[in-house]
């Protein structure tokens, strides 16, 4: 998103030998305000350059009369917002010209002004945008503690074949709550919930985000490995017709 | 509900007990978050507003150690969290967090005051690095490019990413002293050597805040990497004039007739800081 040095060039360098799939955290689909329309241009600049075959942002708001608060916040599920929040992915779609894949947040918070579940919000919102899912298995992990949900509700009632790419994560467990940091390796629950995700939605692009407390890069790469373990072990125990057809950009 | 993010902590790092008003934030927050079994709504809330000031104040913390050296750490936090309550980011990234943090010190000279303009040349160092960090830059122009153009007809751009900055105190030197004591403590606690080492050595040394004397700087990149360099006041003059858009004549010929130094040929330094800036990829064409 920047216009020039060190960023660049190794970005530069990066797309030589890979390909690249954007992920942002600056979009703020659910954002009352209309989009900053000098992010759009920056972005759409850069989706140029990488060729991203799809770009994933979050399904949050984080920004009020041109004020950021650069944090993912979750929104009250109501129809209404669901509306507005799928004219606006539709929108940024329309305007960058990449299918996009829309993240499910961790949260700490729930409003009274929410008239279903998050699951069903989800659904509500890539139903009417019409677009993929990015879905974090250790964030409905920490939202089903924080919110007293089953997290299997939340994988078996999603639209599976939306799914285009998975994120797993650690997170930080304080006394009344947890919080989403990055900073751990993956907990065996979520290791159970990642394996159930994968029986749902087949063989899916998967990302390890451990970008806090980074340890050295051959503990981030096995526990990244880890994930292909999971995967394996799903898919040979699930016969060819069960499966959901693989992701797509 | 972003208005009570965007309200500063307690010096406890919790939210504050009271909105505005005066009103009771627990009702407030009752109005629109739930309570679970473990959190009430105040204390739900009062996680989103915490993570929104650690990260603010974080990222400012890293992105300004020499503002944070020259008021001190304490007086860093008051300082940075009284500017974002005055200017929250107005900007998708956080690395323009702090591109109105010089404004605020001219508006509010409290803030850092007895030293209110060492910290504001040094805001305006530091800036300048982002700037030159992942600032834009257009294609440089070579020799041959303006070979055929006369002096009193060239005008020359410079590149977006440069900054010129006319300081009154040797803010660079002082940074530089600054980043190595923080790179020495960071050393020091990897090492269970320095652990057993004396406490008075282990001590941090202060570093003492630089004279007013006058420095010319440009803070620029190369090869993608920062630099700052020093600049005689004529050369600054002329690059100066050459960002106003002045012809190459005007900028030299104001300068060398601003200029009090005798016995140095003109033409001979004037020609060699040309033929730097060039090789430095400084110059492009005018917007």
């Amino acid at each position: 998103m920047v216009d020039g040095g060190r960023p660049l060039e190794v970005l530069d360098a990066i797309l030589e030998q890979y390909r690249v799939v954007q992920h942002g955290v600056a979009i703020y689909f659910g954002s009352a305000d209309k989009f900053d329309r000098e992010h759009l241009k920056r972005l759409k600049r850069l989706v140029r350059r990488t060729n991203t075959p799809w770009l994933s942002d979050h399904l949050c708001w984080g920004s009020v009369d041109g004020r950021y608060t650069h944090d993912l916040l979750p929104m009250p599920y109501t129809f209404a917002v669901a509306r507005h929040t799928a004219e606006k992915i539709r929108a940024a779609r329309d305007h960058l010209e990449v299918p996009i894949c829309v993240e499910n947040v961790s949260s700490y918070a729930e409003y009274h002004a929410s008239e279903m579940t998050e699951w069903e919000f989800l659904s509500e919102v890539v139903e009417l945008a019409d677009c993929g899912i990015l879905l974090d298995v250790n964030n409905i992990y920490v939202s089903s503690k924080n919110h007293n949900f089953d997290p299997y509700d939340y994988l078996n009632n999603i639209p599976h074949h939306r799914v285009g790419q998975i994120h797993i994560a650690g997170h930080s467990k304080f006394e009344k709550y947890l919080l989403d940091t990055h900073d751990h390796p993956v907990l065996d629950p979520v290791w159970k919930m990642y394996a159930h995700a994968i029986k749902l939605v087949g063989s899916t692009a998967t990302l390890l985000e451990w970008d806090d407390r980074i340890p050295s890069f051959d503990e981030v790469h096995n526990e990244a490995l880890k994930a292909n373990k999971f995967r394996d072990e799903q898919l040979a125990t699930t016969t060819a017709s069960d499966q959901f057809p693989g992701p797509t950009a | 509900m972003a208005a009570t993010l965007f309200r500063p902590l307690t010096p406890q790092w919790g939210m504050q007990k009271r909105w505005t008003d005066g009103s009771r934030m627990h009702d407030m927050a009752a109005e629109f978050i739930k309570p679970n079994d473990r959190l009430s709504s105040f204390e739900r809330l009062e996680i989103y507003n915490r993570q929104y000031w650690f990260r603010v104040l974080d990222c400012l913390w890293d992105d300004y150690p020499g503002l944070r050296a020259i008021v001190g750490a304490r007086k860093f936090m008051k300082l940075v969290t009284a500017y974002l309550a005055r200017y929250p980011s107005d900007s998708y990234t956080l690395r323009d967090l702090g591109n109105r943090l010089e404004q605020f010190l001219e508006e509010e000279p409290q803030w850092s005051a007895p030293r209110q303009e060492l910290a504001l040349d040094m805001v305006r160092f530091e800036w300048a690095q982002v700037v030159a960090f992942d600032g834009p830059s257009k294609p440089p122009i070579s020799p041959d490019d303006i070979l055929d153009t006369p002096p009193s007809k060239l005008r020359l751009g410079l590149q977006p990413y440069l900054s010129l900055l006319e300081l009154d105190y040797a803010v660079d030197d002082f940074l530089i002293a600054v980043k190595k004591r923080e790179s020495d403590v960071l050393r020091g606690e990897a090492s269970n050597a320095v652990q057993s080492a004396p406490k008075a050595a282990r001590r941090r040394k202060r570093i003492r805040p630089p004279k007013r004397e006058k420095v010319y700087l440009a803070v620029h990149r190369h090869d993608n990497m920062l630099y700052y360099k020093r600049l005689d006041p004529e050369a600054f003059a002329i690059l100066t004039a050459l960002s106003r858009g002045a012809t190459v004549e005007d900028a030299c010929a104001e300068a060398v007739t601003a200029s009090n130094r005798t016995k140095i040929d003109w033409p001979a330094q004037i020609k060699k800081w040309f033929n730097n800036w060039s090789a430095l990829g400084w110059f492009c064409r005018l917007s």
